[in-house]
């Protein structure tokens, strides 16, 4: 069962602090008007050599063909804003990405998209990471609501950002509807700054 | 107790509480750009919605514009299309779009200030990460997403969590021959990569107040690369004084106005911070990288670290950084051979840049083996610096003069490394495959020391090489 405060899918555990957006989609797959595309070309430079071979990356391996919960390390997604690194994974198939901290950017990026982002101390971290290599085809349970995640029968716990677990809680993750109805309070805001546009 | 200037610009924009406890922020600035934008006007059409303020989103292209051939169509026909979704785009809406061969066109990051458009105590947001180099005006500057350009085409306002503010003091007086970029690497490299997560980072001090607001700007930019969401420094007469006559900026009665007004946003001598990091700017050396993060740096005297010395996942990413690199642990980093030198982006870009780099190479001459290019950050500075005759100096002494845009920085552009080529680089970023080839090698660094590199052939001393004495 799959809705926004419950998710379950398969690990894969992507080794690395600092793995930077430019590393989770090279920019040249950044030409393209529209996101549809990009699913193929996640960590593209990291699995496939320059003559487009497999180098073996973990997400290539059979076992974790079809994983949807991604584990990695410190600071995932990091550099580049390009919003294509989320939508990248998402199309990849990834719905939860698992880290013990996020870049800003991306986090919310990921919030956005739908894409919970859980924060997990370095030692739980560990073993869940550890865990799912020995049981790549066992189930995750995760509730955001009760921030509790379950794999091969061991319990995990992780926090997320009170704005994002709220955003998921409450089915908003996507913000621009209540950012709309405040048409008028913009409004006022924009009156009231003491500098106007510089169109002028 | 007062506020300090992020605050002060906060309650200004601020629109209202959100109900999952973010805030609604006005954004006063919106600017955009070919890669990360024209997705957003597909959004808004998928919603039948409308730019709520075109009057205040301003458009560029940089990223994928060749800097040889920028004649239409371009040679790369993804590039052609994605420069054509802007302008319809921007048609469309009424949003005032900075074409090339406008005088205007150049890095969103160089042309935002350029203009007077950047100004102090607004909010500003683009969708690109280095939009923190705003910041140096003493405004609010915020890299984001591409579904939020959506929301401030749509709404002009973005959802926010506010953020923690730290005040970093860089002391003293630098070297001769440090320079903006060398302070910026060197607090990354004090306070890693992901050290800022959570912070707007405050830069003060002696050494940031000496500052002139092109070598503010340096700082500011690279605020991302140490995972702050934003960086900022208060707007002083140095502020002033580079905003005063811009296009963008009121005249007379106005521009009186607006600088009492801007100097209000100054952070209150008894505000606040979460943090407060005090760095001896005297000791900073220039800096250079040596890994794969900004973080990875050095400074030119320094031998290359050991991954001996670290533990775990830590020291086993230093193994494979220095296998990227094929560089040695314990080695100096100075005598590293490179294959091309590239002076530009939006770290380091600008007039004061070119002129600095023209100081020290007039009458020498760039190493047979190496590539070097230099690649004005926007058509106004092209045009400064050809005033100056700076190109004639370049083009002298070796290096290519080429025409505005983000160029080798990112390579979504004809400029790229080729296999495992070393470039030294005055760019912001070293990641892997950064600059277009997937084993190309980054060493982030000063102009100058790009310069100093591009003539010895190799990794070297700027102060060495162009025998530059200490003035004190």
């Amino acid at each position: 069962m799959n809705d926004l405060v419950k998710r379950s899918g398969r690990g894969v555990y992507v080794q690395g602090n600092d793995i930077d957006t430019d590393r989770i989609i090279p920019a040249r797959f950044l030409k393209c008007v529209t996101f549809d595309e990009l699913g193929p070309a996640l960590f593209y430079d990291e699995r496939f050599d320059t003559q487009d071979v497999s180098k073996g990356h973990i997400l290539d391996a059979p076992v974790h063909q079809g994983a949807s919960i991604m584990i990695s390390d410190t600071n995932f997604g990091c550099g580049s804003s390009r919003e294509h690194a989320p939508q990248a994974l998402q199309k990849f198939g990834f719905e939860v990405i698992i880290a013990e901290s996020f870049a800003e950017i991306f986090h919310g990026n990921c919030t956005t998209l739908g894409m919970p982002c859980l924060i997990m101390e370095k030692t739980q971290r560990k073993a869940l990471a550890a865990l799912v290599g020995h049981h790549p085809d066992a189930e995750f349970l995760i509730d955001l609501q009760a921030q509790s995640l379950i794999f091969a029968n061991e319990q995990f716990s992780f926090t997320m950002k009170d704005s994002a677990r709220e955003a998921f809680l409450t089915g908003r993750f996507d913000p621009l509807d209540e950012l709309l109805v405040a048409k008028d309070a913009i409004q006022a805001v924009a009156a009231r700054l003491s500098y106007s546009d510089h169109s002028g | 107790m007062g506020k300090n200037l992020y605050q002060k610009v906060w309650d200004d924009h601020l629109v209202g509480p959100l109900e999952n406890g973010q805030y609604q922020i006005f954004m006063g600035l919106h600017l955009i750009h070919e890669v990360t934008s024209p997705q957003a006007f597909g959004m808004l059409k998928d919603k039948d919605l409308k730019v709520a303020y075109p009057g205040r989103t301003f458009a560029t292209v940089d990223h994928i514009i060749p800097t040889d051939d920028q004649s239409r169509p371009f040679s790369d026909p993804m590039a052609e299309r994605m420069m054509a979704v802007l302008s319809d785009a921007t048609e469309t809406h009424g949003i005032e779009f900075f074409q090339p061969n406008s005088g205007s066109q150049g890095i969103v990051h160089v042309v935002g200030p350029e203009l007077g458009l950047t100004q102090p105590g607004i909010t500003i947001c683009c969708g690109d990460s280095h939009t923190s180099t705003h910041g140096a005006f003493g405004c609010i500057a915020l890299g984001i997403g591409t579904s939020q350009v959506r929301d401030v085409l749509a709404s002009q306002t973005l959802a926010m969590d506010p953020l923690k503010v730290r005040r970093i003091e860089v002391t003293g007086t630098l070297s001769t021959g440090v320079t903006a970029k060398d302070v910026t690497l060197h607090i990354i490299r004090m306070l890693g990569v992901n050290g800022g997560v959570g912070y707007a980072y405050e830069y003060a001090g002696a050494v940031i107040e000496a500052m002139t607001m092109e070598a503010r700007m340096t700082v500011c930019n690279m605020s991302i690369e140490g995972g702050a969401r934003c960086g900022y420094i208060n707007p002083d007469e140095t502020t002033f004084a580079y905003l005063k006559g811009r296009e963008r900026v009121p005249s007379g009665a106005g521009f009186d106005a607006a600088k009492r007004r801007w100097a209000g946003y100054a952070s209150d001598p008894d505000a606040h911070y979460d943090d407060v990091v005090v760095i001896d700017g005297s000791a900073i050396e220039p800096t250079v990288t040596w890994g794969v993060t900004p973080a990875q740096a050095l400074g030119i005297g320094e031998r290359i670290p050991d991954p001996a010395a670290a533990e775990g996942l830590d020291q086993e990413l230093m193994s494979d950084a220095l296998r990227y690199m094929q560089l040695e642990a314990d080695a100096p980093i100075a005598g590293t051979k490179i294959d091309v030198a590239f002076i530009g982006s939006c770290t380091n870009g600008r007039l004061s840049d070119f002129q600095a780099v023209a100081d020290v190479i007039e009458g020498r001459q760039v190493a047979s083996s190496v590539r070097a290019i230099a690649v004005p950050g926007s058509e106004k500075v092209d045009q400064a610096a050809r005033a100056l005759g700076l190109h004639n100096i370049f083009t002298a002494a070796g290096f290519e003069w080429r025409k505005p845009g983000c160029s080798m920085c990112l390579a979504m552009n004809p400029d790229k490394l080729v296999g495992d080529e070393v470039c030294a680089s005055s760019s912001n970023r070293n990641f892997m495959g950064r600059q277009g080839s997937s084993t190309g090698r980054t060493i982030l660094m000063s102009p100058i020391m790009v310069a100093a590199a591009a003539i010895q052939g190799a990794v070297a001393d700027a102060r060495d090489v162009f025998q530059l004495e200490q003035t004190s």
